[in-house]
């Protein structure tokens, strides 16, 4: 074990210094990991390229002989198929003829008539030439029948017999059919296939040449007929074929014919891919493309998605030709078939070791340097690297022990590009991870700027004197109110564009569907033209190439003397002619229009040498495919073609017309270019051919789009949860709905509005059945948290009327016009609307509820909340109006009316009298008179049973009755603010500015000694305090210096209170006797949010980003998540995750027993502050006027419940959770109090 | 047809007062509308509970089953057939759609129903299969798949020994890579038990051949495949129950 550990830290130490490294020295890293994989894939160029093609071997014909069986190695330059005898010497006889001098009585049909029938003449003479007792019969390849399949060709094909095939076929090789035909053409196409054909055509079989350079046709220009007999030899004796040769050319000699006859040509074919096996490859790389794109769309957090995708598929792929390049270089070639196995080959070695890292960097904690973090990122995930690497070589290295070569080579191949893999990861990705990284980074920092530009400035500033947040608010409200209005603004279209392609991974889908498409056209349509290409250059690379070649490259097509096998028949030899004149007759003849003889002429030139080449790469495979032999793997030979030129006269041509020929051909067009109609015609053909593959092309495309469309609906049909990113793109102000047009009841839950606060609320507090809230200006409410009844006020008693001369006069005018004492309201709109684009917090003129508010003074016309428009309050204030007078008459005019919901309270009448009414606000720009104990502000309110506990900004706890609105009892041993409070049981638990904690126990001496329990069964308990009793609030201990900075958070459940505070460390104090058990230290920013329950569950979020869960009862971490770009704002656990809300607008959902994130939701921005759980599966979350309920388990939003019609501007910042199932959040100067029993029983 | 329907509601509605009026041909025609609509409430129900997010759920996901056994059936039976291993009595593409039909629908049935059996096993065995659930996993996992079909289609084996062996260390490397759950492991090897034992009928009928059998009548390697292609529709089957289970709530789109 300590072996194991010992490894473990080893390793991550090396993979930390690694990554230093590799972050320090980025482009030299990269320029040395680039040269290393081009050394690496060097060898590859060796290689022949992957193709189906044929590959040729070119020899002489005189020292020829067949290659043994056996390799030998001293013939280097030999390919290793060329062993053996070939399946078949080619011997083609290509016969050129012409009917000349042409006159003009001759009709179309003799241009090729005649020269066809005198293939029956060569073909005898063929048959029956023997040389030395031996006959073609003893010589050719003998073949046997058909195959069954083609029985429509057994009237063409020979059949039992050798395998000499030429247009003689047609007729059955027989004169008197041929004679009797009346329509040649008819007879010669009726074979052929309509429409697309892939394979070589009939036609070309048995004429051997490409149907273009036949001349069999009406509208021939040359009107010279060119066609081949085609003998396969089964053994190659040299001798019968040179008197073949010298027999045919003694009969009918070609002049000026200077083709080479030394060269025998070997093809070797490959395996051929047909039909039924591309299907499978072609599913293989679908399912690769699928789990690239899976792979690499799990890429989060980085500053170009894509940029990193393409890495992790260029380390993949770079590290495979690695490994190829590496095994060719040692000696091993690769037997299998590359294109086969490599999908395999990707999936085995994988793109998760980069992903683990690109993971692993990203949750880092951000504030780091980019070095470090790196490092960290590289460190972290060592062991798991290394182990993963470790088990594969093992399984790969089990594989190579099964001793079957195929599975041998294809483990070598995985384990040198698993090991090259690694390399790359380590080198290539990791430095472009550490580029990407720092280029986040920056970026960040840019988009940081302008939003803390658009913060209002004076935060700490006179206008609101607190400097520490209260728990529940962080900072970032500030922010999040302007965002998007700035946002808005800034954002220029095309940015908008680029989002929204970003969004919705438009290009990564086009660009899959497109490769798939490709693909998908590949099969369908032959890559005929490819794959000759493909094969030319495999020639062209092969050490014997150039002399199979064409000669182009000015390789003199004139050889003088003829060739040696002509003189052992003693014949005269071709008579050689002048090299420019037979290259300028070669060039003509390849270029029909510069031809304007009018009498054809037959020329031979060198493209003749070898017009096998082009026919098609199929043509032998399928001449031979029609007998059951089969090409693939094996090579045949081709012979130098025999020459032959038949001259026949007009006469000749007239004496063999079939009679119909007349009647049927039209009389021949006089014209020299007369071949318009032809050329014409096969331009058509031809582009008919071409529409027909783009059509078929296309339907092919959109059913395959279509298709894709289809399955990916069916598959994916909308986002995950683990990105979950459209969730929280809905426009805001629409409606919720998803792409099928489905958008969830809004009706069913409607928000109560419990209105009454003028300012914003600041503080909420709750105990299920009682809600207090507290605004700005520290009025306090209750509110009956089953009915939303407001039960009492507890107006802030001081301050507001003392100052009322400060502001008052600034409403002069509009209080003047109230003075007809009109109650009613005055519909707020006007002065309600205009101020709401000057503050961050709104303020409205909230209608009344006539139950409660009728019986008092409405005197919201008498402040002029537009402080915007209006000169500054300071300026005026020495002029020194007094409408008190105003107010007070007004109330005075009202007095008479009954009070209903406020019972007597222990104030005096007076004060509480101009206290009524909750208008008179203090705005929060003016800064609050110090002023006895009234006028500091509340900044942190507790609710338990009716006691009401608020901590205020002078320092002071005050006791309050929650039903009678009296002040039970207040202490004031603090001076410093108190900034967060607790209370739990009888004790209250109160963080001051100063960093100190002061706790105090709530003591009720009971006249009756009665401690009754109200709430539920499920409540803590919470005793009822009755009027009667006496409370007194006793300062237990004080701890000093419990923090180095204020306090921020405070939470107490479960006996233990836990403090945050911003000197970045969490404090667990025992609630009985105010021990400090813990202190907490893992955070490297202020503490921000801090989770505690029943169940001893603590977890704590900072500035920094960080989540931690703690172990109470150890004081230990358990674990350390890197979550957030920025402080996390709000965290709730449930049983079995953690749910965290940051800055950034994320709602991240951990696992809380491995801390992996489980997924994250995209919160509009400024969103993000407020969350709730209601149940075990419920979490619910404040937005723009709304709240959103989400299912845990899967991240899905359930519904969205909009809290008034102007919903823009307003966010929920609060958020409370009660036990009956409701939740109340504050909205603007509105509590909002939602039922969800609907959501409950959905998800029951 | 109208008055039938005008009786019909005549007599449910106020059948007390017509009594007497009813001949029995009305008293039939009646009581056939009684049970027409309660096998009409019946059906409706059906229809509402097959409206219901879960059997909505559990069709869709079968079809996606079912189309990828489908697709898979027959790319992997070309592999075979190219390999000449199974043998049917006409031309390879012609027997691929038109008189071996039944095959791809075979597998796409069994995909579909071992691809719902196991989530649905995961659920009452009550441990959620939480290893590796992400479609980068899935899909590396049919290539794995297709991988064994492919080298037990096309390497060249000493012997059917060897073979079946190395196809069977494969299976149980794909299943300790992609699975890892025994509820996972029980499922295949029941699926690898019964296909082979339904191939050993079919083949002993005389519907299917296998050339050169080595294994009763049909090739050893059949179980491994058959074990393989288990685990790996059942990780199909189970991602897609959780990424339905994510977008449950909604309309289901297939219907």
């Amino acid at each position: 074990m300590t072996v194991r550990e010992r490894l473990r830290q080893n390793i991550s130490a090396a993979f930390y210094r690694h990554g230093l490294l590799c972050a320090s020295y980025p482009v030299p890293i990269i320029l040395f990991t680039s040269a290393s994989i081009l050394t690496c894939c060097y060898p590859l160029l060796k290689l022949p390229l992957p193709g189906t093609g044929p590959v040729e071997f070119t020899t002489g014909v005189r020292d020829y002989s067949t290659p043994s069986h056996e390799s030998q190695g001293d013939l280097s330059e030999r390919p290793d198929w060329y062993r053996g005898p070939p399946v078949a010497y080619i011997q083609q006889v290509l016969v050129k003829a012409a009917v000349s001098p042409w006159d003009n009585s001759l009709v179309p049909v003799d241009v090729f008539r005649s020269p066809l029938g005198r293939v029956f003449s060569v073909l005898e003479e063929i048959r029956n030439h023997v040389y030395t007792d031996r006959s073609l019969e003893a010589l050719c390849l003998q073949v046997t029948d058909l195959l069954p399949g083609l029985r429509r060709m057994q009237a063409v094909l020979p059949e039992h017999g050798c395998l000499l095939v030429s247009p003689g076929n047609y007729w059955q090789n027989r004169r008197d059919l041929f004679d009797a035909d009346p329509d040649l053409l008819k007879t010669v196409h009726q074979h052929e296939p309509k429409g697309l054909h892939t394979s070589a055509t009939l036609k070309d079989l048995l004429f051997g040449v490409p149907g273009k350079q036949t001349g069999v046709n009406l509208y021939s220009k040359k009107r010279v007929v060119t066609y081949t007999i085609t003998i396969a030899l089964s053994s190659y004796d040299a001798r019968f074929v040179a008197s073949l040769r010298a027999r045919l050319k003694q009969l009918h000699p070609s002049a000026n014919c200077t083709l080479r006859e030394d060269h025998m040509v070997h093809v070797h074919f490959k395996e051929e891919i047909g039909i039924a096996e591309l299907i499978p490859l072609v599913t293989t790389y679908i399912i690769l493309f699928a789990y690239i794109y899976f792979s690499t769309r799990k890429i989060d957090m980085v500053k170009s998605k894509w940029g990193l995708a393409l890495a992790a598929v260029v380390t993949v792929l770079s590290s495979l030709l690695m490994s190829v390049g590496l095994c060719t270089l040692f000696g091993l070639t690769p037997t299998l078939n590359g294109g086969e196995i490599f999908p395999y080959l990707v999936v085995v070695i994988g793109l998760e070791n980069v992903l683990v890292l690109t993971k692993s960097v990203v949750s880092t904690p951000v504030d780091l340097e980019v070095k470090l973090r790196i490092a960290q990122g590289l460190s972290n995930e060592s062991w798991s690297i290394m182990k993963n690497m470790a088990t594969e070589l093992c399984i790969i290295l089990i594989g190579y022990f099964t001793f079957v070569p195929a599975i041998q080579e294809f483990c070598l191949f995985a384990v040198v590009g698993l090991v090259s893999d690694f390399f790359l990861q380590m080198f290539f990705f990791t430095t472009v991870l550490s580029i990407d990284i720092r280029r986040m980074e920056l970026a960040d920092l840019n988009r940081r700027l302008p939003a803390e530009a658009g913060m209002p400035p004076p935060k700490p500033g006179p206008l609101r004197p607190r400097e520490t947040p209260p728990p529940p608010r962080p900072s970032p409200h500030t922010i999040t109110l302007q965002a998007p209005a700035f946002r808005n603004l800034r954002l220029p279209k095309r940015l908008r564009v680029v989002y929204f392609l970003a969004r919705t991974r438009l290009a990564q889908r086009i660009i899959m569907v497109g490769t798939v498409i490709w693909i998908g056209i590949l099969v369908y349509t032959d890559p005929a033209g490819l794959r000759t290409f493909l094969a030319a250059q495999v020639s062209e690379q092969s050490p014997l190439g150039e002399a199979g070649l064409p000669p182009h490259l000015g390789v003199a097509p004139v050889f003088p003397g003829g060739d040696p096998t002509s003189t052992l028949s003693g014949l005269p030899a071709p008579e050689p002619t002048p090299l420019p004149e037979n290259q300028s007759q070669g060039h003509r003849a390849a270029h029909p229009e510069v031809a304007p003889v009018s009498s054809p002429q037959i020329t031979w030139g060198p493209e003749d040498e070898e017009l096998w080449r082009r026919l098609s790469f199929r043509h032998w495979p399928s001449l031979f495919s029609y007998y059951n032999i089969t090409l693939a793997k094996r090579y045949i030979s081709i012979l130098p073609v025999i020459p032959v030129t038949l001259h026949l006269s007009p006469q000749e041509a007239i004496d063999t017309r079939h009679p119909q020929d007349t009647h049927h051909a039209p009389p021949p067009i006089p014209i020299p270019g007369g071949g318009w109609t032809g050329i014409s015609r096969e331009t058509c053909f031809a582009g008919a051919h071409a529409r027909m593959v783009a059509a078929l092309g296309l339907f092919a495309g959109v059913v395959l789009v279509l298709l894709l469309f289809c399955l990916y609906r069916v598959l994916c049909p909308r986002n995950y949860g683990q990105n979950g990113v459209p969730h929280g793109r809905r426009r805001r102000g629409d409606l919720p709905c998803d792409e099928y047009g489905y958008s969830p009841p809004i009706s069913e839950i409607s928000p109560l509005l419990l209105r009454g606060h003028s300012m914003d609320i600041e503080c909420l507090a709750s105990d299920g059945m009682l809600l207090a809230s507290c605004c700005l200006v520290g009025h306090i409410r209750v509110w009956d948290a089953q009915t939303g009844d407001c039960l009492t006020v507890i107006p802030n008693n001081g301050g507001c009327w003392e100052h009322r001369d400060g502001w008052d006069h600034i409403s002069a005018c509009e209080a003047e016009s109230l003075l007809g004492a009109d109650f009613r309201e005055p519909g707020g709109g006007a002065v309600g609307g205009q101020d709401v684009d000057i503050f961050p917090i709104r303020r409205r003129t909230t209608p009344a509820r006539p139950a409660l508010f009728g019986d008092q003074p409405d005197l919201t016309p008498l402040i002029d909340t537009n402080f915007g428009l209006s000169p500054p309050s300071q300026a005026l204030s020495s002029s020194g109006f007094d409408f008190g007078g105003l107010v007070e008459k007004a109330y005075q005019e009202h007095e008479p009316s009954p009070t209903l919901a406020f019972p007597p309270s222990p104030p005096a009448s007076q004060q509480r009298r101009r206290s009524l009414g909750d208008q008179p606000v203090l705005p929060p720009e003016l800064p609050p008179q110090n002023n006895g104990d009234w006028d500091s502000s509340v900044w942190a309110m507790e609710l338990r049973g009716n006691l009401i506990a608020t901590g205020r900004s002078s320092g002071k706890l005050e006791l309050w009755d929650a039903v009678e609105g009296s002040l039970r009892c207040s202490n004031e041993d603090g001076v410093s603010g108190i900034t967060a409070l607790a209370f739990l049981n009888n004790r209250i638990v109160a963080a001051r500015l100063n960093g100190s904690l002061d706790f105090f126990t709530v003591e009720i001496t009971k006249p009756l000694g009665l401690l009754q329990y109200r709430g539920r069964g499920s409540l803590p308990p919470s005793p009822c305090y009755s009027s009667e009793d006496v409370i007194s609030c006793q300062l237990t201990r004080s701890v000093q210096c419990a923090h180095q900075k204020p306090i921020t958070v405070l939470k107490a459940a479960a006996g233990r209170v836990v403090t945050g505070s911003q000197d970045h460390t969490v404090r667990v104090y025992r609630l009985e006797d105010s021990c400090c058990l813990f202190t907490l230290q893992g955070h490297s920013g202020g503490i921000t949010a801090i989770y505690i329950d029943q169940t001893m569950v603590l977890a704590s979020g900072g500035q920094d980003g960080t989540i931690c869960v703690w172990d109470v009862l150890t004081g230990s971490r358990v674990s350390h998540v890197y979550g957030h770009r920025g402080d996390v704002t709000s965290l709730v656990c449930t049983t079995s995750c953690i749910i965290s809300s940051g800055l950034d607008d994320l709602i991240c959902i951990w696992d809380r027993s491995t801390g992996i994130k489980l997924y994250s939701i995209q919160q509009e921005v400024g969103c993000g502050a407020s969350l709730g759980v209601i149940s075990e599966s419920l979490l619910v979350t404040g937005g723009q006027g709304c709240v959103s309920f989400w299912d845990l388990n899967y991240g899905d939003l359930l519904q969205t419940v909009y809290l008034g019609q102007s919903s823009e501007g307003q966010s929920v910042r609060q958020l409370l959770v009660l036990d009956n199932a409701a939740i109340v959040c504050d909205f603007g100067s509105e509590l909002s109090l939602v039922y969800v029993p609907s959501v409950l029983e959905k998800l029951d | 047809m109208p008055r039938l329907e005008e009786h019909c509601w005549s007599c449910s509605c106020s059948a007390s007062v017509k009594t007497q009026e009813l001949s029995s041909a009305r008293w039939v025609v009646c009581k056939t509308a009684e049970m027409m609509s309660i096998i009409t409430s019946v059906l409706s129900h059906a229809y509402g509970s097959l409206h219901s997010l879960q059997s909505a759920n559990l069709i869709r996901r079968g079809l996606v089953l079912f189309i990828v056994g489908v697709v898979l059936a027959l790319v992997l039976n070309l592999l075979q057939i190219q390999r000449n291993v199974t043998l049917f009595p006409e031309e390879v593409l012609d027997t691929l759609f038109s008189s071996a039909w039944w095959i791809p629908l075979c597998c796409g049935t069994a995909a579909a129903v071992v691809g719902l059996l196991y989530p649905c096993l995961d659920q009452h065995l009550g441990e959620p299969h939480k290893f590796k659930r992400e479609w980068a996993s899935v899909t590396r996992c049919i290539a794995v798949f297709v991988g064994i079909n492919h080298a037990s289609a096309k390497l060249d084996f000493a012997n059917n020994v060897q073979l079946s062996l190395t196809l069977a260390a494969l299976s149980l490397g794909l299943w300790w890579t992609f699975d890892r759950s025994r509820s996972g492991f029980g499922l295949g090897l029941t699926t690898a038990f019964l296909a082979t034992l339904i191939a050993q009928l079919l083949v002993y009928n005389g519907i299917y051949q296998y050339t050169s059998p080595d294994f009763l009548y049909v090739r050893s390697w059949l179980p491994c495949i058959f074990f393989s292609g288990g685990v790996t529709v059942g990780n199909i089957g189970r991602q897609l129950a959780m990424v339905c289970k994510l977008t449950n709530d909604k309309f289901s789109f297939c219907i």
